[in-house]
């Protein structure tokens, strides 16, 4: 989800922003904030419309600066807004994580699979992310505004020339796009934890989400996401390693061998760091990326 | 050298030299720097433990426990990492401070200690003590002990020991689940628990073990997927902080059954996630219970509560002063190596009955204490933690020589 919209900002500008996961944890602390004073179900459309706002203020006032300088200023003006943002967090909300919980209505349980319940909010959260990818890809394709955003992006002058405000496009898609962020902070928030490190936890995966999808399609950002997902889920699952596969072949090695430390080690241990396995390898054998398309 | 610079290198020493008894007389302030996490997932634990000795700091100066010696506690964020922490250290001993206490975090700790152990081997006369309250790597008084540490928590080995004890009596366990941090702590946990049960309970079936990294998961389902699926009755865990709470949650989502024997279910934010599905199933091992404490922890938890909504839970804090303010009295000094020497083997009173710091390894010795998590009834449970209508009820109450364990320690002292 915050994939999707960091390539939607990507595919549509060729901006590559860093503080995105910034924007996904200002939604969170905006939903937090929101609901508590008005409840949780105006804050899941106020707080990515306000997160919408600033991002579209950022784009206004800061990036349409440093454009003209070329892609290295751009970079570095989001990587330097991504820790403005961190600092503001705190000063405004404190170091220590905020207790932003589950609404009441959502937290039951959905339906039970092999005696494993299935939380509501889970649920939730897929229909969310479902709902929202549909909608991109049918404004994208089907109405004029998405026709209009993707030919300012190939044909900037013959849009202007249409009589289009092309920069406008731009602040609006750059807005769209963080306030999916928004979004995806909102309903992430309250089912995970919502602390200042939050933005640099979910920052690094969304990059090999985004690399390994491949940079500007959003159906491989959606595939990509699912791989990481299942990827992982599978690998705590498995409690394999190389010891244990040596012992399997009639080699058993023993505790105090060269390498033990790290043959031992299972593969659920290890889960944590398979997404940059992947990003490496997808980066060695395919640089595009599952479904990018090859730069011209 | 010219003569202007010798002369006011001299003059420099002669000053520091006349300041220094200056310093060590028996009344001001007496900082001690707190290293542990601001900042972090863990931010929420760290927060709540350094308003705790700040507590009991004001308790400690209001009745005069070191005579006219007065603390102060002075923060720094050491954001849960080793490095972090050396480097805040090493400011700490430009500030001068002499005395520092950190606790969450064994990795921290052991990368503290040795720093510690370093300086003062470097730096005779500004010795640097360390007061250790909640890091529990049984290493840190067998194998690396050191004379400037001081363990004012229980260690894991005598937590499992206890734990076990308890559970050898409990027939309905058959089938444990190891899930721990996977670092020195968790790794701590996970070894003693298989050690001791199978001495006391070796019909017990250890279904699983699972090492996941500290403070980096969000998401518990897949791991108490895989705990449902081993079909396990009782989990044993060392988690603390978010961890626990994220495990907690997930389990009560997944609708696990399973009772949880845990240390730290008592830290900030996991009471909140439990709430009534944790009934009865959730046991913790401790070196006391709120509940069970006296008047005088009584007034200290409810009055902590109103000034912060917080719970008082570490109460290693309350220790901690007092063996400072105790050994001061007995040294008559605030010296740092002489008020250590004076904690070695000293015995006083705290808020869980009276305990004593081991000279031969500086673990203190104390009772230990196993809750159940129980509806707030006024008798046996009266504090309502987090505000959630449930508390901690005493299950079982083990005497300090219960739970002693004999040490490996075989530690060097300066001649003092």
């Amino acid at each position: 989800m915050l994939a999707s919209g960091l390539t939607l900002i990507f595919s549509m500008m060729g901006v590559l922003n860093f503080a995105h996961a910034s924007f996904y944890m200002i939604g969170a602390y905006f939903a937090y904030q929101i609901s508590q004073w008005i409840g949780f179900w105006p804050a899941l459309f106020v707080a990515p419309l306000l997160v919408g706002v600033l991002g579209a203020l950022v784009e206004r006032y800061g990036l349409r600066r440093v454009h003209k300088w070329g892609h290295v200023p751009e970079l570095l003006f989001t990587f330097g807004l991504s820790y403005i943002i961190v600092e503001l967090v705190q000063i405004v909300w404190g170091r220590a994580a905020v207790p932003y919980q589950v609404p009441e209505e959502l937290s039951g349980t959905l339906f039970t699979v092999f005696s494993t319940n299935f939380p509501a909010y889970r649920g939730f959260m897929m229909l969310v992310a479902v709902f929202m990818l549909v909608a991109i890809w049918l404004m994208l394709t089907r109405t004029r505004i998405g026709l209009v955003i993707q030919a300012s992006l190939t044909h900037p002058e013959t849009v202007e020339a249409l009589g289009h405000n092309v920069p406008r496009v731009f602040m609006l898609t750059f807005g769209g796009g963080t306030a999916l962020a928004g979004l995806a902070g909102v309903i992430g928030g309250n089912a995970y934890v919502t602390e200042p490190s939050m933005a640099a936890l979910v920052g690094a995966i969304i990059f090999v989400v985004t690399v390994v999808g491949g940079m500007g399609s959003l159906a491989g950002a959606f595939v990509a996401s699912l791989l990481i997902g299942l990827m992982q889920t599978f690998a705590i699952g498995i409690d394999w390693s190389p010891v244990s596969f040596l012992e399997g072949l009639g080699m058993p090695m023993s505790s105090d061998a060269f390498l033990y430390p790290i043959m031992s080690l299972k593969l659920s241990q290890v889960s944590p760091v398979l997404p940059y396995v992947l990003l490496v390898l997808v980066l060695i054998f395919r640089p595009r990326g599952l479904m990018g398309t090859r730069e011209g | 050298m010219s003569k202007k610079f010798a002369f006011a290198a001299f003059s420099v020493a002669f000053a520091a030299a006349a300041a220094a008894p200056a310093a060590w007389a028996q009344s001001g302030t007496v900082k001690v720097a707190w290293i542990d996490p601001l900042s972090g997932m863990m931010a929420p634990v760290g927060q709540n433990q350094l308003r705790s000795w700040q507590a009991v700091t004001e308790i400690a100066n209001r009745e005069k426990w070191a005579g006219d010696v007065k603390f102060e506690m002075v923060p720094f964020d050491g954001k849960l990492s080793p490095q972090e922490s050396l480097t805040v250290l090493k400011s700490i001993i430009d500030q001068g401070i002499r005395y520092i206490t950190q606790g969450n975090g064994s990795s921290v700790a052991i990368a503290l200690a040795d720093a510690v152990e370093k300086h003062n081997a470097r730096n005779p006369g500004k010795e640097i003590v360390f007061l250790n309250y909640a890091a529990v790597d049984p290493i840190l008084t067998n194998q690396k002990c050191s004379f400037w540490h001081f363990r004012l928590d229980i260690n894991a080995d005598m937590k499992m020991e206890a734990l076990t004890t308890y559970m050898a009596k409990r027939p309905e366990i058959k089938k444990v689940y190891l899930i721990n941090q996977d670092y020195s702590f968790g790794h701590a946990v996970e070894k003693a628990a298989e050690e001791y049960l199978k001495v006391k309970r070796p019909d017990i079936q250890i279904v699983g073990k699972d090492r996941h990294p500290l403070a980096q998961v969000r998401d518990f389902a897949p791991y108490v997927a895989k705990i449902k699926a081993a079909g396990a009755d009782t989990i044993i865990t060392g988690n603390w902080g978010a961890d626990m709470a994220l495990l907690i949650k997930a389990a009560k989502d997944a609708g696990l059954d399973a009772k949880f024997y845990t240390y730290y279910a008592g830290t900030t934010g996991v009471p909140t996630q439990m709430g009534a599905a944790g009934e009865d199933r959730v046991r913790v091992v401790s070196y006391w219970n709120t509940n069970d404490a006296g008047e005088r922890a009584d007034k200290i938890v409810m009055d902590f509560k109103k000034k912060h909504n917080d719970d008082y839970y570490t109460m290693a804090t309350y220790t901690g002063i007092k063996m400072l303010a105790e050994g001061m009295k007995k040294a008559k000094s605030t010296d740092p190596v002489k008020v250590a020497f004076a904690m070695e083997g000293l015995k006083f009173q705290s808020l869980n009955g009276e305990v004593e710091m081991r000279a031969s390894d500086h673990q203190l010795q104390q009772q230990v204490v196993i809750t159940s998590w129980q509806k707030v009834d006024g008798k046996t449970v009266r504090h309502d933690v987090e505000n959630t209508g449930y508390g901690w009820k005493t299950e079982a109450k083990l005497d300090a020589y219960v739970a002693s364990q004999p040490t490996s320690c075989n530690m060097k002292r300066p001649k003092g």
